[in-house]
């Protein structure tokens, strides 16, 4: 069995160039799939989508049976399992100690960092696309089953807006894997972020009118709502709103984050 | 070749490694030997890079490990088996190596191989694997890249004595062919069986380095007879120190073929005759002692 590596420890390489980018992203995308838990959180992306779809047909009243319902019942499972894949993806390496072989072997670890950015919002991106595309039979299927009529009520400029809501999502679950670098932390960090905070944001509102007024600067899920209503296009504000609490609630941590990345140890 | 130079890591108050200097030629195996905790892991963990040095410098070839382009093809590491992810099988742990490198799919089987995991095994994933199926695992991982130069932290540990003579063969053979390498170990004998150069820590200084036989010849030879007093007589004429152990063995300066000789003419049958390893031992249990730390985090 030595006679291989007899052999092949003569064969010297002849230059070797720097790994590109492409290449770390494509295998971090693959890190992304071929690990159990991995493989069964992207898979029940698509579980989900079809169980929303059916809930959907199931439930809803015949008159809300148009494909603005679908998008939106589907977004509620993934806009939670999207951002843990994100912050798996980061905090497996110290989780699972497997970043004592990636940095090894891919000695800068903000090139990582940005292979696996690259690849979560790959995979967002694919996610969206199924997620429209079940919507899209499931209106096809419940316009057929009942007999109502067709509803396409959804434009491409929404579903871009749609697209975008669900990145800002994972990137804020990516945000926090790369702030806390501990899987249990991470996730439970998003939830507070996405659930807890915003509650506290809307009592708070409710009784202070100072703070109502200044909510949409603040607070990223309220500023971030209007990409999901499939309503209007957003106002130059709403933009402002977004953009002002993306840098806050998103780049500052995730700066700070890559700051820490870089030197944090791999016990 | 890895040359370390004056590598200091300070953490907080606590100084891990404190000014170590030493390197590890091409065509011979350097073992890293010393207690646990003694600072070994973490001077291979700034050698690639993992941590930062507070002052110092490694190179490996030559070069800053950060500075290699594609470092796997330069240099294999294997630093801890058990850090992978529990839910990838072994082939998909090998296949992540070969891509980031750059390598032909078929390094992946060949390896397999090199390191007998069968498909089987190699299809199962990591959380299941013994410590010896993932340290054969890790070495896969190491060699994929055929590198020149090998970093292995107490690759040993978990392997069944088969398993120790193999990879033991495989290193001896790797250094042969040109290659460098360097690996740790808590365990003396394990180093003594296979390196050619020791370098010894403890509390993060080198305290001893040097060739194998430099180092184990200092101690002279241990002797056992039949009839140790006819034996003792006769070396006595020889006006060299001895002295009788309590287990039965005379510790004697005296050259090992000589004494051969001497028993010879006296008429007395040797039952043990070995170069002394006491004074590598004897420091090396010394380390252990002040230094006495269950599995701590090498």
């Amino acid at each position: 069995m030595t006679a291989i590596a007899a052999e092949s420890a003569r064969r010297r390489v002849p230059v070797s160039h720097r790994v590109p980018l492409k290449r770390v992203t494509q295998v971090e995308l693959r890190k992304m799939f071929n690990t159990r838990s991995g493989f069964w959180l992207i898979a029940s992306i698509a579980i989900s989508a079809v169980l929303a779809t059916g809930g959907v047909i199931l439930w809803a009243p015949d008159d809300q049976l148009t494909y603005s319902t679908f998008a939106t019942a589907i977004r509620f499972p993934v806009v939670i399992i999207l951002p843990l894949i994100a912050i798996l993806a980061v905090t497996a390496e110290w989780s699972q100690r497997s970043g004592l072989t990636t940095f090894t072997l891919i000695p800068h670890r903000g090139r990582v960092i940005t292979a696996k950015a690259i690849s979560s919002v790959l995979i967002a991106v694919a996610a969206m696309v199924l997620a429209f595309a079940v919507g899209a039979l499931g209106n096809l299927l419940s316009a057929a089953v009942t007999g109502t009529t067709l509803v396409w009520d959804v434009t491409w400029t929404q579903c871009a807006y749609y697209v975008l809501g669900m990145v800002l999502s994972l990137l804020t679950g990516f945000m926090l894997g790369v702030l806390i670098r501990s899987s249990a932390g991470a996730i439970v960090a998003y939830f507070i972020v996405t659930f807890v905070l915003p509650t506290i944001f809307g009592l708070l509102a409710d009784s202070q009118q100072w703070f109502r007024d200044l909510q949409p600067w603040l607070d990223i899920q309220f500023a971030q709502s209007g990409l999901f209503v499939f309503q209007q296009a957003l106002t130059g504000e709403q933009w402002a709103n977004i953009a002002v609490t993306g840098v806050t609630w998103l780049l500052i941590p995730l700066a700070l984050g890559l700051g820490v990345v870089v030197r944090a140890e791999v016990k | 070749m890895i040359t370390v130079e004056g590598v200091t890591r300070r953490f907080g108050s606590f100084t891990a490694v404190d000014d170590v200097s030493f390197t590890a030629q091409a065509g011979r195996v350097t073992g890293f030997l010393g207690p646990n905790g003694a600072g070994k892991s973490t001077t291979m963990r700034i050698m690639v890079g993992l941590t930062r040095a507070t002052s110092g410098t490694v190179t490996v070839s030559g070069r800053h490990y950060v500075d290699l382009p594609n470092p796997g093809l330069e240099v294999g590491v294997l630093l801890d088996a058990s850090a992978q992810h529990a839910g990838r099988t072994g082939r998909e742990i090998l296949t992540i190596a070969q891509q980031y490198m750059g390598l032909p799919r078929s390094r992946v089987e060949e390896m397999l191989q090199v390191v007998s995991l069968t498909t089987t095994e190699a299809a199962r994933r990591v959380g299941n694997y013994s410590l010896g199926m993932r340290q054969r695992l890790g070495i896969a991982t190491a060699l994929i890249g055929d590198p020149a130069v090998l970093i292995l932290d107490e690759p040993a540990n978990g392997l069944d004595p088969a398993g120790i003579r193999w990879m033991r063969d495989l290193l001896r053979g790797y250094a042969d062919r040109g290659g460098t390498v360097l690996l740790s170990s808590h365990l003396l004998h394990e180093i003594e069986v296979i390196a050619d150069d020791i370098v010894m820590i403890g509390n993060g200084r080198i305290v001893s380095q040097g060739t194998k036989t430099e180092l184990l010849h200092a101690a002279g030879t241990v002797v056992r007879a039949t009839d140790l007093d006819v034996l003792q007589r006769a070396l006595g004429e020889l006006g060299t120190a001895m002295n009788l152990s309590e287990d039965g063995a005379l510790r004697t300066d005296i050259d090992p073929v000589l004494v051969g000789k001497v028993a010879l003419e006296a008429g007395v049958a040797l039952t043990e005759l070995r170069t002394a390893d006491a004074g590598l031992e004897d420091m090396f249990l010394e380390l252990t002692a002040t230094n006495q730390r269950e599995g701590a985090g090498t």
